[in-house]
């Protein structure tokens, strides 16, 4: 028996999405990224004496949107609450965070283990999210032994959001995390910019024999990628699974993964582990959120990607592949249906393979986001009016994409005009070239009637090349078994 | 339930505050003095009324989320200890 088979897996995610407003949770400071060290950090967020924090009304609407998109419940009345502890990023020597009644609870996310065919579902249940301000940011290098701060990052509103110990794999958590990266971005509460900090996991990793309580856990911070997310977890298990198997017991420990050696190490130990005693904070009163606030919330969002998707498959006869791919994110299945109105619902299947295809392909290429794209969904619905219709092929329509994309015609018609990309359909003329590919190919005519069906693709390719592709491929294959009489 | 001599230390550590020998007693005294009032308070029966964060029944005033600081940070650092580029420099911090 494989020595990991004797061993379950129990992963718990803590993620930090920091909320896409244009001021702090607590002040009327910017949260823009990048300005100079503390110029963006006032009065409030340095916790000057006298200072009173007042909440940003936008930072509570994106926690609403988030518990109405995981189905979770929202506190009609919920707490803010003092975190104690003393680190020099943290002026005020307590973060204000929520505790004992968050603002959503309960509530989980479907997400999807590996893709395609062989992919696996799983419902992650949530235990809660809350609100709370990020703290300042700590440069230990170059300050002649001594530590810098800044304080612009302090009091940026984040949703701390915590799973709960469902997942059982690295695979299982980073499939967690990436449909949690998705859904916050997709109701447009966080930015997902993993690099700029935006989004951030710690994960609590134990293991156990199968059937036996929970093992203890040990949290690895701040997992800034999916990539480093995977190793760190898959690291941290089998160092786990080591330790137990040589006799050792598991001390809970919060620990860094180091991506240059791939490995976990000890930050904080369990003897000076932290007592943060929270209390209801005094300067913030409970957080009333009435029903028709949250009805008018919910009538500003957008419809769920889970939703979508059934949509996409139901209404448009979409595979649940395609169905997926299309609603990767928000941009994308705006992009699609919009190329859908013009086309036609009776085209979706094409829209749907340029949008994957073509489109993406491009965008990809040229590092640009769909919403950036030099076709617009008009113009592509417009290519594909014309593929389906049959006044071009697929090979031309990848011409008069190419046309649109370097800005050479505003829309396909136009193109087609002006290039004369239009297929030729009148079988007279197909047929009139077909003689000429006949008489000039004996040699393949021949190999096709002694049984070689190669010869026959060959005998289209012919007439393709010379009709410089503009022939429809179906008629002149028709026609060409007519003349053959095959 | 008084506290001993250890937990006021503690107590005392995690609030940053130095306390000599004498001053441990003398303040296990009067936090203890204060628990008292504490469990005269506990012996109130309160089935059935649901805790309150706050003394009054009042509710968070919300703040449009709009940017209504300028950047003051040549005032904010001109009474701090020491800066450099624009950082408040403090001892080392180690993790």
């Amino acid at each position: 028996m494989h020595r990991e088979a004797q061993w379950e897996v129990v992963i718990g995610l803590e993620t930090h999405a920091q909320l896409r407003t244009q001021s702090k949770i607590f002040s009327g400071a910017p949260t823009a990224f990048g300005a100079a060290p503390n110029g963006q950090a006032c009065a409030v967020d340095i916790a000057l004496p006298g200072v009173l924090p007042v909440l940003n009304r936008e930072a509570v609407v994106c926690a609403i949107k988030f518990g109405l998109a995981v189905g979770a419940q929202i506190a009609p009345r919920s707490i803010f609450a003092r975190k104690n502890y003393f680190y020099p990023d943290l002026p005020k020597g307590y973060q204000i965070s929520q505790f004992e009644i968050p603002v959503v609870s309960g509530g989980g996310l479907r997400i999807q283990i590996g893709q395609g065919d062989r992919s696996v579902e799983k419902y992650v249940n949530l235990t809660r999210a809350h609100l709370e301000e990020d703290a300042g940011k700590s440069l230990h290098e170059d300050f002649h032994g001594k530590t810098g701060i800044d304080l612009n990052r302090a009091g940026t509103p984040l949703l701390e959001i915590v799973s709960e110990p469902d997942m059982r794999s690295s695979a299982e958590a980073v499939a967690y995390a990436k449909a949690l990266h998705a859904l916050v971005q997709w109701i447009g509460i966080c930015d997902g910019n993993m690099q700029e900090g935006s989004f951030r996991c710690d994960a609590n990793v134990s293991v156990r024999r199968p059937g036996e309580p929970l093992g203890t856990r040990r949290e690895i911070k701040n997992l800034n990628s999916f990539r480093f997310m995977q190793q760190a977890i898959d690291y941290e298990i089998q160092w786990q699974i080591n330790e137990i198997e040589e006799g050792r017991t598991i001390q809970q420990a919060t620990v860094l993964f180091d991506p240059d050696t791939g490995e976990t190490r000890s930050m904080r130990s369990k003897e000076d582990a932290q007592d943060y005693r929270y209390f209801p904070d005094p300067d913030l009163l409970p957080l009333e959120i009435k029903a028709d606030w949250i009805a008018e919330v919910k009538a500003g969002m957008p419809e769920l990607p889970e939703a979508m998707k059934a949509r996409f498959e139901a209404d448009y006869g979409l595979s649940a592949y395609d169905a997926v791919a299309l609603t990767a994110t928000l941009d994308t299945a705006r992009y699609f249906e919009q190329t859908v109105a013009v086309a036609g619902t009776g085209s979706a299947k094409p829209c749907a393979n340029w949008v994957m295809g073509e489109v993406a392909a491009r965008l990809n290429k040229e590092g640009l986001d769909i919403t950036a794209s030099p076709v617009s969904p008009r113009q592509l619905g417009g290519v594909v009016v014309r593929i389906v219709d049959n006044t071009i092929s697929n090979k031309i329509a990848r011409d008069v994409f190419e046309a649109l994309w370097n800005g050479e015609g505003t829309d396909a018609d136009g193109v087609i005009e002006a290039k004369g990309l239009k297929q030729i359909t009148d079988s007279g003329a197909i047929e009139k070239i077909i003689d000429e590919v006949l008489a000039a190919n004996q040699k393949s005519v021949e190999e096709f009637r002694a049984g070689k069906e190669k010869a026959f693709n060959a005998l289209v390719g012919q007439a393709m090349k010379a009709t410089k592709g503009k022939a429809n491929p179906q008629q002149v294959n028709d026609l060409l078994r007519a003349k053959l009489g095959a | 339930m008084p506290l001993n001599l250890d937990e006021v230390r503690r107590i005392a550590r995690l609030a940053r505050i130095e306390i000599s020998g004498a001053e441990a007693e003398k303040n296990r005294d009067q936090l203890n003095g204060i628990f008292g009032f504490i469990e005269q308070l506990q012996s109130v029966d309160t089935d059935g009324i649901a805790p309150m964060a706050h003394a009054v029944d009042v509710v968070q005033r919300l703040r449009t989320d709009a940017v209504t600081e300028t950047d003051r940070r040549s005032a904010f650092q001109a009474i701090a200890p020491e800066t450099e580029a624009g950082l408040y420099l403090v001892p080392k911090v180690i993790e």
